[in-house]
């Protein structure tokens, strides 16, 4: 088994096929939508593939040291920020190929029209633990 | 046999391990062995004096962990020490408990689990399951607490004898409340109802104190419990108070809040909870939306503006405005607040659509939707936007 990251991106990928904002479908559609990312989850929950999933607010600070005794330098929110993450689905896998399978899957959630958005989806494997038996 | 029923015990076992001489931590571990050994052997053997058998057990094993830990820390005097029971005085030793609980060192993550498993019984792994972190990090998170409370490492053994068992610099009524309500208002996520839980623990402090805003606290949770089954529709998404269907409000809960809330205030020392309360229960009362009596309403957010001084009661107060003397007067009081509030948007957003603005309530409700604290109010602002978007393209 190996880990996988799903990201789903606010900004930062590729633009989606079915490109509308979701405040431009009509309630059913935004239903239909967020039953189709339910239904997933639970899905994968059955299969016994499901780690963890979270959404994200879409405003972050950045936050770094500023040295001995001084307090956390702060900036941003930034709104130029290129890549934003969206949220996250940490699935558990047999292989690369089911990664790639479950993230299609997962792409196709119905958005404007009631059809897909073929929205782009980032795939990272975790880097695991090195194995017992090396040779 | 009844977890809860089971439960509700905890916290007057634990007092009397106390009072006993066994130091917090040590005790509250113990009650929490002869918790578990009591789901395991009570269904088919259960005791005659529940309460009797808990204490018994949790005290044996309190002497066992102490006799292993008696080379190191010296305990031996306390280990041949057999107290006489004494005087039962559970209600002092429940109260005393919420108020170790929610000591005022304690950080509120920490409170609220302290409560839960000294006070509420519960165990670690379910507190972990309802607040949705590992069992590691909340065992860590209450160890932490319970030797903060347990007094800075003194050995209870070489503490003064008059000392030993009592709790040291508790909290007062107020934090034991918020810690209460926050619990309440965490609502439910794992195998435990928070918001059951919220509600046993505080029926069970206003059973052992006579306090205006403990009962005001309860009749709160109460009426919004009774809301419970209204506030979200089959696929998960929240109905908002006015769509609600009120056939399915349990009035049962609504009468027992009104009738605590009702005493409370009678006894005239209002108090933030009573005058919250007061203002669901004019929801409560309404027997459709239209009916709500918002001029009373308004009159209540007043009271507790004045309680409180806290610009989220003030938001809420333009929007009771806006339902009482028309949105524009809603929008006049709402100009008056900082916009960069929680759900300020939202609020915005929901007055222009009254007020027929169709074009800026769905901008706003969209702006509102990108700072709401969870998915589900993110979603109902977007399906807002949503909503006003697809009317005003047709």
């Amino acid at each position: 088994m190996a880990k996988y990251l799903l990201l789903k991106h606010y900004r930062g990928a590729p633009a989606s096929v079915n490109d509308v904002p979701m405040d431009q479908w009509t309630p059913e559609e935004i239903s239909a939508h967020m039953q189709y990312m339910n239904d997933f989850a639970a899905r994968l929950e059955k299969t016994g593939e499901f780690v963890d999933g979270q959404a994200l607010a879409p405003e972050g600070t950045f936050v770094r040291y500023d040295g001995e005794g001084r307090p956390p330098v702060t900036d941003g929110p930034f709104a130029e920020t290129k890549d934003l993450i969206a949220g996250w689905m940490v699935i558990d896998v047999d292989s690369y190929e089911r990664a790639i399978e479950l993230a299609g899957d997962l792409s196709a959630a119905p958005g404007a029209g009631g059809k897909p958005i073929h929205e782009w989806l980032e795939v990272r494997p975790f880097l695991a633990c090195p194995p017992t038996i090396t040779e | 046999m009844n977890e809860v029923l089971l439960r509700s015990l905890t916290p007057s076992v634990l007092g009397i391990l106390v009072r006993r001489g066994a130091d917090f931590a040590a005790a509250e571990d113990a009650v929490q062995d002869a918790l578990v050994e009591a789901v395991r052997v009570w269904p088919a053997d259960p005791p005659r004096d529940p309460k009797g058998w808990l204490v018994t057990v949790a005290w044996r094993r309190f002497l066992d962990a102490t006799r292993a830990d008696a080379a190191r820390r010296r305990r031996e005097d306390l280990v041949d020490e057999e107290p006489a029971p004494g005087p039962a005085a559970a209600v002092d030793d429940t109260l005393q408990l919420y108020f170790l609980c929610a000591h005022p060192s304690l950080t509120p993550s920490s409170a609220v689990a302290l409560t839960l498993r000294a006070v509420g019984g519960l165990t670690t792994r379910q507190i972990a399951q309802a607040y949705l972190v590992p069992e590691a990090t909340m065992a860590q998170r209450i160890s932490r607490a319970k030797r903060t409370v347990s007094g800075n490492g003194v050995s209870p053994a070489r503490a003064k004898p008059r000392a030993r068992g009592r709790f040291d610099q508790p909290g007062n009524v107020a934090t034991v409340l918020r810690v209460l309500y926050l619990v309440f208002n965490e609502g439910y996520s794992g195998d435990v109802d928070l918001a059951a839980e919220a509600i046993r623990l505080t029926r069970q402090l206003a059973a052992a104190i006579d306090h205006p805003e403990v009962a005001g606290l309860l009749a709160l949770m109460l009426l919004h419990h009774a809301r419970r089954a209204a506030r979200t529709a089959p696929d998960g998404s929240l109905v908002p108070l006015a769509e609600q269907d009120r056939g399915r409000w349990d009035t049962e809960s609504i009468a027992e809040g009104v009738g605590i809330l009702q005493a409370a205030l009678a006894r005239d020392r209002l108090g933030e909870f009573q005058a919250q309360a007061a203002i669901a229960a004019l929801h409560a009362d309404a027997p459709t939306a239209e009916e709500t009596d918002w001029v009373q309403i308004v009159e209540w957010y007043d009271e507790l503006a004045r309680l409180t001084d806290s610009p989220v009661v003030r938001l809420n107060r333009a929007v009771a405005v806006g339902e009482a003397d028309g949105p524009r007067a809603g929008l006049a009081e709402l100009a008056a607040l900082d916009d960069s509030l929680p759900r300020h948007a939202a609020v915005a957003a929901y007055l222009h659509e009254r007020d027929g603005d169709l074009a800026t309530a769905a901008r706003l409700y969209a702006e509102a939707a990108h700072k709401a604290p969870d998915l589900a109010e993110r979603d109902h602002l977007t399906r807002q936007a949503a909503r006003l978007n697809a009317r005003r393209c047709r």
